[in-house]
């Protein structure tokens, strides 16, 4: 932990002094679930996009749907709400 | 040229906010607050004070409004008392944490239950980690002084911390007294218009009240913690203006013939007004006894405590709060925690007395002084008696 700053550092009262920078923290880390997409299965309907409350599942140029392993905490809504049971949960090793 | 003003005491409270030109008041007006907020809200309602005056839904709600208005930059007042503190208690950590320098009038009130709204000091006494400065007022003259003092104090660069000023339900908010009451220009002398250097601000925004990970919120909570304790400092500095200015002073205790004394009575508060009469009666009678009566709670004036106390043979605590199934009043608790490491110091005996608007009387005074003396030199010292409680 000794790149992290001391407490002389902090910023008064813990301000945040560059605001929307949320996206700096990487949430993805509090994963033990990792949810997989079937693209064989996958019949693109945005159902798992719409659900996911971390904006985590992407649709890519090609329109193939893929998670943001960054942001995904693992929750499993995707998998659950798949109609096609294309999300699978493995767990994270 | 400054006035001499007969004057309950919850109204030379709100001249005192007045003449602090404050910008916001918040609050919720139910039993048990007081006459403090009505006066207020009167001045608003002639065009007597030109602030925004928030009826809130609650105290919770409150205290809320005082830490948005607070966070954008306005100086911001509000007043409870007893389970309106209670309720509020969430919102103080919050509004320390954030150190957002709201100033705020407790009439300290008993909490529940049984069922009474009667003075004592167990609202404060519950809410003694929140991180706010607490000073307690012993008359109405303090209580007018104290609360000017407050916003200088918390709105401070080196502070900005919110504070309470600390006045006995009853006892202190309806009592009427003489009062001096400042006019403008002296007030505005020592006062200056509050300048913020952070608030909320559209056009240069920032995020107050971000979560904050375990990781660092030791780091966050250790520098709240170093940054309380070092506004004692400014507290003495502008009380040092203070008597300057206004010729009246100000320090963490007021002693009273504490000097040569082999017993000194310490409490907080108005009944220390009664003890001073219970020490004249006692120093007739050839006894060595004296006062300290307690002014600043938070920062806790440990080292100032030990000097001003160190060399009397016991110091009686007169606490007028409980700590249920603690290990006596809070007040003796946290004088024996400051003495642990001194050598010859002290013994600290420890009256939880006058709760709920019992009164004590001056032979009640005497008679725990007279008692401590006893203890202290009593092996089978009790940590803590309730004074006066009928078997
Ligand atoms: S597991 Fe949860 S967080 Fe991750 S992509 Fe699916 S819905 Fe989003
Ligand atoms: S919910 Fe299932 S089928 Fe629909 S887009 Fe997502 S992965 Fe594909």
């Amino acid at each position: 932990m000794s790149n992290l700053q001391g407490w002389k550092d902090i910023n008064h009262a813990c301000m945040v002094f560059h605001p929307g920078n949320a996206s700096e923290y990487h949430t993805g880390d509090w994963r033990s679930m990792r949810p997989v997409i079937d693209r064989e299965k996958c019949i693109k309907c945005r159902i798992c996009w719409a659900f996911c409350p971390d904006a985590a599942v992407r649709i890519g140029e090609n329109g193939e749907y893929h998670i943001d392993y960054d942001y995904c905490k693992g929750c499993g809504i995707c998998a659950y709400e798949c109609p096609r049971e294309a999300i699978e949960m493995i767990e994270e090793c | 040229m400054s006035r001499r003003e007969g004057l309950e005491i919850s109204a030379a409270c709100a001249e005192a906010v007045a003449l602090a030109d404050v910008d916001v008041i918040a609050a919720y007006p139910i039993t048990p607050q007081t006459h403090i907020v009505e006066h207020l809200a009167r001045k608003v309602a002639d065009g007597l004070l030109d602030a925004e005056y928030i009826l809130a839904e609650s105290e919770h709600s409150a205290m809320s409004c005082c830490i948005g208005s607070s966070a954008a930059g306005a100086r911001t007042f509000t007043a409870t008392a007893g389970p309106g503190l209670a309720l509020m208690s969430e919102m103080l950590f919050v509004a320390s944490g954030l150190r957002l320098p709201v100033v705020m009038a407790l009439v300290n009130r008993t909490l529940s239950s049984p069922l009474s709204i009667w003075g004592d000091q167990s609202d404060v006494m519950s809410v003694r980690d929140c991180g706010w400065i607490v000073f307690f007022a012993e008359n109405g003259q303090e209580v007018f002084d104290m609360t000017i003092q407050a916003f200088r104090i918390a709105e401070d660069e080196r502070v900005l911390f919110p504070a309470m000023v600390c006045l006995d339900g009853f006892h202190l908010s309806h009592l009427v007294e003489p009062v001096e009451i400042l006019d403008r220009e002296e007030v505005d002398s020592f006062l200056p218009p509050y300048n913020p250097k952070y608030r909320l601000d559209p056009h240069n925004p920032t995020t107050m009240g971000a979560f904050a990970p375990p990781e660092f919120f030791s780091e966050i909570k250790k520098r709240q913690d170093e940054e309380l304790r070092s506004s004692y400092h400014v507290i003495l500095e502008v009380w040092g203006e203070w008597e300057k200015r206004f010729g009246r002073s100000y320090a963490p205790l007021s002693q009273y013939r504490s000097e040569d004394a082999e017993v000194i009575l310490l409490m907080a508060g108005a009944f220390a007004g009664t003890a001073r009469l219970a020490i004249d009666r006692l120093r007739e009678k050839g006894l060595r006894v004296g006062l300290a009566s307690l002014k600043l709670w938070r920062p806790f004036p440990r080292e100032y405590l030990v000097d001003a106390l160190g060399r009397a043979e016991v110091v009686c605590v007169v606490d007028r709060a409980l700590s249920v199934g603690g290990a006596g009043g809070p007040i003796a608790n946290e004088l024996r925690a400051a003495f642990h490491d001194v050598a010859d110091c002290p013994r600290v005996v420890s009256f939880v007395a006058g709760l709920s608007g019992r009164d004590i009387m001056v032979e009640g005074f005497m008679e725990m002084m007279e008692k401590a003396l006893s203890y202290a030199r009593d092996e089978e010292m009790p940590y803590y008696e309730m004074y006066g409680v009928r078997e």
